[in-house]
């Protein structure tokens, strides 16, 4: 059965008329329009459609989008800063944390959480936050050292990257 | 399909009279329907905003958790962690972080996979479960509650509200581990959960043992001696895999389960009883001990 229901996603309220059963993921992506967020494995498992549900991470596949009603979804687009790039995304970047690119918003997502939660993790912590995104490209090195650095940069915000 | 919010719990019980199903996070009911498993019920009732569903308290009877309350919670709740450590452990295992947040202790109880990391645990914690309908309120001990795999003995008008948990005697210990063969978004390949409770001297007065993966449900070690530390460990071992019932799919072979909950029984064994003894072993003990990895 269709029903009207109203998502708010990254500060903007957005009226949808879908089916009940439908994921968060694929009202996000077709009925919304916002497209960072990606399907992977469709099934909880790689992280891929990972976005922030009040602040924390949640599969946007694996979750009815009538459940995210009057709560604050957050995707890869929220992240942004204007037009200028989340420290993480440009640490992504800097470190070569990134190669194909599927998996970047859920890694992004999650960290987001992590670093909101926990400013300052060890290695272990940064791996452990990001258990639930999969990246098939880069062995993840190079991701949980662009984790690293931004924690450093949020920390010691006066310490810019060379001009 | 038709979709409703309940906010407390008697409008819950209400639209579970009505024929309506529950839904929490979600995690297994959604990927379950995607997998042609089980299709979405007809019905969905949400019970992830009740709010007395979602409280852990700690009092002279014990430890009562709601059945909202999330793996996320219990893993990194103080008291649980020092005084029912099996259930952080194996809160601490499930799925990722994400999965942890969505999931809930209740969810996951009356899903009744035979590979659900908390269900070792409850069991050796002596847990009560708490089953309301709009007729009354029953207490159902935890290892009545599973009756086959993915089955309950919760009617279709009940609702599981409660896990209750009594307060574990003075020099005990609990720990649940599992063989894994990858440190997150895992499912046991077998698990085994276990409470010590020591005597003076450092011999073991009682020992409870619970088997996670090698049976249609969570099954207890049966016969299982006192005394002697290391003897009591090697005993666990050997009559969890004699009395393992395990089955061979994508995961691992009858036969490499049969052997493999024996080690890991008498490895929870001895991690409850350097608790037990008062040796601090961080949540999980999977990660704390660098154990139960599949290399």
């Amino acid at each position: 059965m269709s029903e009207s229901i109203v998502l708010n996603v990254n500060g903007v309220p957005y009226p949808v008329a879908i089916d009940q059963s439908r994921n968060l993921l694929s009202v996000i992506r077709t009925e919304i329009g916002l497209t960072g967020t990606k399907e992977g494995c469709d099934d909880c498992e790689c992280g891929a459609c990972m976005v922030l549900l009040d602040g924390r991470p949640v599969n946007s596949c694996s979750y009815l989008a009538v459940q995210a009603q009057g709560r604050t979804i957050t995707t890869i687009e929220g992240v942004l800063e204007g037009d200028t790039m989340h420290p993480l995304q440009r640490n992504l970047l800097d470190e070569g944390g990134v190669q194909c690119g599927y998996c970047t918003p859920g890694m992004v997502m999650s960290a987001t959480a992590l670093l909101a939660a926990n400013p300052s993790p060890s290695e272990e912590e940064i791996r452990i936050g990001l258990s639930g995104n999969l990246c098939r490209c880069t062995g993840y090195t190079k991701i949980v050292q662009a984790v690293q650095r931004t924690a450093a940069e949020l920390a010691e915000p006066a310490a810019p990257a060379e001009g | 399909m038709s979709f409703t919010i309940a906010l407390t719990v008697e409008e819950a019980l209400t639209a579970l009279a009505r024929g309506a199903r529950p839904i929490a996070g979600g995690s297994d009911l959604v990927v379950g329907a995607r997998h042609g498993k089980a299709p979405l019920p007809d019905h969905l009732v949400a019970i992830d905003r009740i709010d007395s569903l979602r409280t852990v308290t700690v009092d002279d009877g014990g430890l009562a958790i709601g059945a909202g309350v999330s793996h996320d919670t219990i893993e990194r709740h103080p008291q649980i962690a020092a005084n029912w450590s099996a259930l952080a452990d194996g809160s601490a295992l499930v799925g990722s972080p994400a999965t942890r947040h969505v999931g809930t202790i209740g969810g996951n109880i009356c899903n009744a996979s035979p590979a659900m990391d908390t269900g070792a645990a409850l069991v050796v914690l002596a847990a009560t479960v708490e089953l309301a309908s709009v007729g009354g309120t029953r207490l159902v001990p935890i290892g009545e509650l599973w009756t086959g795999p993915g089955r309950t003995a919760v009617r279709a008008d009940e609702l599981c509200t409660a896990v209750h948990l009594p307060s574990p005697p003075a020099a005990s210990g609990s720990a649940y581990l599992r063989l894994e063969y990858r440190r997150a978004m895992e499912i046991a390949v077998v698990g085994a959960g276990a409470a010590v409770t020591l005597a003076p001297g450092g011999t073991v007065a009682a020992v409870r043992v619970a088997l996670s993966a090698v049976a249609p449900t969570i099954v207890e070690v049966d016969g299982l001696p006192t005394g002697d530390l290391a003897a009591v460990g090697e005993a666990a071992a050997a009559l969890a895999s004699e009395q393992a019932r395990p089955i061979s799919d994508v995961r691992a072979s009858d036969r490499y389960r049969r052997h493999a909950v024996g080690v890991i029984a008498r490895r929870a064994v001895l991690a409850a009883a350097r608790r037990a003894g008062g040796e601090s072993i961080a949540v999980p003990v999977n990660r704390a001990l660098g154990i139960g990895a599949a290399s």
